[in-house]
């Protein structure tokens, strides 16, 4: 099995004994511990996996790691620039106090990120296209709009 | 007119899972000498001389009294840990325990709110810890059947105000002063004769060393003196969730952690012959594979094939290459199909009444106008996002679980028995729930992740895949009800009758309903209705049944509330008139009963929910606005719902308007959450959700056919209270259950189309 090498929230990380064909999800929870990025469907149908690849928001449990080897992966663990200073819409999110169980949030903030780098003033339609592969069992939805809304007037797209 | 008909206590086991949460709480050892009431007797314990100093107060669910462990300011460290409800430190912070499991109800947060408010501390001086799992300290420790805050409401408070009690008598002591001349301000003892105050923490030495007041007596504040609760306060694991940090059962990591799935038949109770478990083996990263014979109890062990590996993703792939010879013998050959055409044969006929009051069929033949629909409603999962998981490590003859379980207290006992091993040598850590919705009031899952713990040398966790948790759920049951409205020349219904189904487990007296099975009379909600009559023609299922949000409620006030609109609109009557009328006079049918109906909240707050929600107000065309009311979980519920359907049938809820009275409010934010969920789970649910079964087997697999709603779909939600003086109820679920019916009768205004069967997608409807 070959080693691959992904530079994770500006660190660069080596996996070894790993097959290829493990999606970046279980790559990150099993092999990097790191456990902020959630398993819901594994079918590319939630969401809730969601992290960024190059900067653009994918759902991590259907893209192996082969691919990834050599870029650059962002998750919510490493989404907030600096260690005290977090990401306008993780300020936002506790504000609106967001989640009931919170099992979606971590996905959704992620894809939240990725249009605000985008657009960053966007509508509610824009919203709920850019979040409509995000799924949400308890029924948080508005206010995650509000949160997104939030973030985005305090200059989100930071 | 009084009506026996309601005044029923709710049946264990069945209709609430509280029911069956206390029957489990009470078979554990360590509660079962105490928990002799609805709220087991408590006292308080003090500790001093724990790390750091300052005072600590615990429940105590012993009758003994052991206040004197607490006298020689030495902690009986084995017996009362640290860990107790409040702990005041010496450099002024406020540690107070969460006990119940956090399933996105909001009870981490606000279960704290109650103590602290009683404690008379800013919240921010609040910390907040999961509390272990331990009935001796904290009583039962479970979430479902919103009983966490009627349970929990006096025992906190009471807490709280102890506490509080014994600052003011520590600062009277040490100013010399009488102890009404103290009061507590934000974590102060003030000095009324000089304006002089004493810290908590200066004063929490001296409070530890004063004998405990006894709970029932201490003074606690009034509602209008509240400062934290009834406010918007975040949850207290914002900060980790939005950061990603590891809180939920799934993030359990341990070293030398295994990765294990457990593989059932697909059709339930199906056992395994025999597997290729050799050449699962030899698969990279599969440490072991075996059979498990299980128990044959659907809640405790299934049989199966149990695979351990070094990965997630190993696991999952082994899964996929396993094969299988299942034994059909004992499998469930149930067939939705034939379920539904059964229950129709079954109830078009005659049955024998399991409820009557007055004379249906008098009334029937009496009646100007008589109204027989047929509802339906399907199977559905509870599909929590975080998929079932459990963690499990045997090492030494003990065993340690962290479960994300609704009702963590039963797992030892029944893992005692399972597995042979002692209840004191089995622990369970509680973890946050990526959802409940009474999923995980049962426990399978820590009975799957122990018996595979229990075979192997190393810390396993358990993970199900999407398919698997939604091809083993206990499943809301389908219902079919054949129902007849009697109605006189006055419009004014006489009657109703009720030919239904209710589902009892196969195999069993088919005398019990399965969990969440249960039609009453109680669950028309229509006390003035003189004459009614029900049918439940029992029927054996295999296929799990379980509670869900709302169990039976979800599914019944759907039916009841729109044939009650059919009616009104039968008798040409407006529908607000017609549903107030069926309340009848103000009054509470078993006045100090909470579960029982009081007709007077549920006329407060079906007139608050038409005020707000514009009822009577013109529509444009193609547009409506249905009405509904439910009174579940002792909440009372009105809500409307404003919808626009377009020529193609595509459904557009624009507004909900909810009026609710759940006694008082304790968390603004938490409880509007849970409202603003509920009404959007309802739209869920309506829209297009429904599991079907052949051969014992579910069809639906992931969230391709088992659809949640999207963002896109989120109606405007507004939401009314309606303070009065009960006590505070939970949220959890009654705001589910009005729902569907709100919708659909206003699907109806605007088209003229009766919703009756379920999902609306059957009847040819979409919601965009
Ligand atoms: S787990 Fe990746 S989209 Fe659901
Ligand atoms: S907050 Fe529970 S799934 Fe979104």
């Amino acid at each position: 099995m070959p080693t691959i090498s992904i530079n994770v929230n500006g660190e660069l990380r080596e996996i070894s004994d790993i097959d290829p064909n493990t999606p970046l999800l279980w790559a990150l929870r099993d092999h990097l511990q790191m456990v902020g990025t959630k398993f819901g469907c594994g079918k590319g149908l939630c969401g809730a996996c969601t992290v960024h690849l190059n900067g653009a928001a994918v759902r991590s449990c259907s893209i192996p790691i082969s691919e990834v080897d050599g870029q650059s992966v962002t998750t919510i663990e490493g989404l907030a620039a600096k260690a005290h200073k977090l990401h306008p819409l993780q300020d936002a999110w506790m504000e609106h106090d967001v989640p009931q169980c919170g099992y979606c949030q971590a996905g959704q903030i992620m894809s939240a990120a990725s249009l605000l780098s985008r657009n960053a003033n966007p509508s509610d339609t824009d919203i709920d296209d850019a979040m409509a592969g995000n799924l949400c069992r308890c029924g948080t939805y508005k206010r995650i709009r509000k949160a997104i809304h939030s973030a985005a007037t305090k200059g989100g797209a930071a | 007119m009084n009506n026996d008909l309601y005044n029923h206590d709710l049946e264990p086991d069945v209709d609430m899972p509280a029911e069956f949460i206390e029957r489990q709480n009470r078979h554990s050892a360590k509660v079962s000498e105490s928990a002799d009431s609805f709220i087991p007797r408590r006292q308080f314990l003090k500790m001093s001389g724990i790390a750091g100093g300052g005072l600590v107060l615990a429940f105590s669910l012993s009758r003994s009294p052991r206040a004197k462990a607490a006298h020689h300011g030495e902690s009986d460290s084995t017996e009362f840990s640290p860990n107790a409800f409040i702990q005041i430190k010496p450099d002024g912070t406020i540690v107070i325990a969460a006990k119940n499991p956090e399933v996105g109800q909001g009870i981490k947060t606000f279960l704290p709110m109650i103590i602290a408010e009683e404690l008379e501390v800013p919240w921010e001086s609040v910390t907040v810890e999961q509390s272990a799992i331990d009935a001796k300290r904290f009583g039962p420790q479970s979430a479902g059947g919103s009983q966490s805050t009627p349970r929990n409401w006096d025992p906190l408070r009471q807490a709280g105000a102890v506490a509080r009690a014994m600052l003011i008598a520590a600062a009277a002591k040490t100013w010399g002063v009488s102890e009404s001349k103290c009061n507590a301000d934000q974590g102060f003892i003030i000095n009324e004769s000089n304006g002089k105050k004493l810290s908590y923490a200066e004063l929490a030495t001296t409070a530890a060393s004063l004998p405990i007041p006894d709970g029932k007596t201490v003074p606690l504040k009034k509602r209008s003196e509240y400062k934290i609760l009834g406010k918007f306060i975040p949850g207290v694991d914002n900060q980790a969730l939005v950061t990603g940090q590891p809180l939920f059962g799934i993030d359990q990591q341990l070293p030398g952690l295994l990765h294990a799935v457990y593989v059932k038949c697909p059709s339930f109770g199906g056992t395994v012959n025999s597997a290729n478990l050799d050449a699962i083996k030899a698969r990279p990263g599969i440490v072991d594979a075996f059979v498990l014979e299980g128990n044959g109890v659907d809640n405790e062990l299934s049989a199966g094939v149990a695979i351990l590996a070094k990965s997630t993703y190993e696991a999952f792939q082994a899964e996929k290459a396993l094969q299988v010879d299942w034994n059909h013998d004992p499998a469930s050959k149930e067939s939705w199909t034939d379920f539904q055409k059964q229950a129709r044969e079954i109830t078009s006929k005659p049955g024998k009444a399991t409820e009557e009051q007055g004379d249906f069929s008098a009334a029937q033949s009496e009646a100007k106008t008589v109204v027989e629909s047929f509802y339906t409603y399907p199977f559905l999962s509870h599909s929590n996002l975080e998929p079932q998981n459990c963690t499990a490590w045997f090492r030494d003859g003990k065993m340690e679980l962290w479960a994300p379980s609704q009702t963590p207290q039963s797992i030892a006992g029944m893992l005692s028995k399972l597995l042979d091993i002692d209840q004191s040598n089995i622990e369970v850590n509680q973890l946050r729930i990526g959802g409940g919705f009474g999923r995980r009031l049962l426990n399978d899952f820590a009975c799957e992740a122990a018996a595979i713990a229990h075979k192997v040398d190393a810390p396993v966790k358990l993970m199900w895949n999407r398919e698997s948790d939604l091809a083993h759920d206990f499943y809301r049951v389908g219902g079919f009800h054949n129902l007849t409205g009697a109605l006189d020349s006055k419009g004014r219904l006489t009657g109703l009758q009720d030919r239904t189904i209710v589902y009892t487990p196969a195999g069993g007296d088919g005398k019990r309903p399965v969990r969440g099975g249960n039609v009453r009379a109680s669950n028309i909600q229509c006390p003035e209705i003189p004459n009614v009559r029900i049918e439940a023609n029992s029927l054996p299922l295999q296929i799990p049944a379980g509670w869900w949000r709302a169990p039976s409620s979800c599914s019944l006030a759907w039916v009841f509330q729109s044939f009650v609109h059919e009616l009104a609109v039968a008798a040409k009557r407006d529908h607000l008139e017609f549903l107030l009328e069926q309340f009848g006079e103000p009054r509470w049918l078993k006045k100090g009963k909470a579960n029982v109906f009081n007709t007077e909240r549920a006329i407060n707050v079906t007139k608050l929910a038409a005020e707000k929600g514009d009822w009577g107000k013109p529509m444009k065309k193609r547009q409506g606005r249905g009405l509904s009311f439910y009174f579940s979980h002792l909440g009372y519920f009105a809500e409307i719902a404003e919808i626009t359907v377009d020529s193609s049938n595509n459904v557009k809820v624009d507004r909900v308007v909810v009026a609710a009275d759940v006694g008082m409010l304790l968390n603004k934010s938490g409880g509007e959450n849970q409202v603003e969920g509920s009404v959007i789970d309802g739209i869920s649910t309506l829209a297009d959700q429904e599991i079907t079964f052949e051969n014992g087997a579910v069809k639906e697999s992931n969230f391709d056919t088992y659809p949640l709603l999207r963002m896109s779909a989120q109606p405007n939600i507004e939401i009314h209270w309606l303070t009065s003086d009960y006590s505070p109820t939970g949220l959890g679920e009654p705001a589910f259950p009005p729902l569907a019916a709100a919708v659909t009768n206003a699907i109806h205004q605007a088209t003229g189309k009766r919703i009756r069967a379920m999902p609306i997608s059957k009847e040819g409807f979409k919601i965009v």
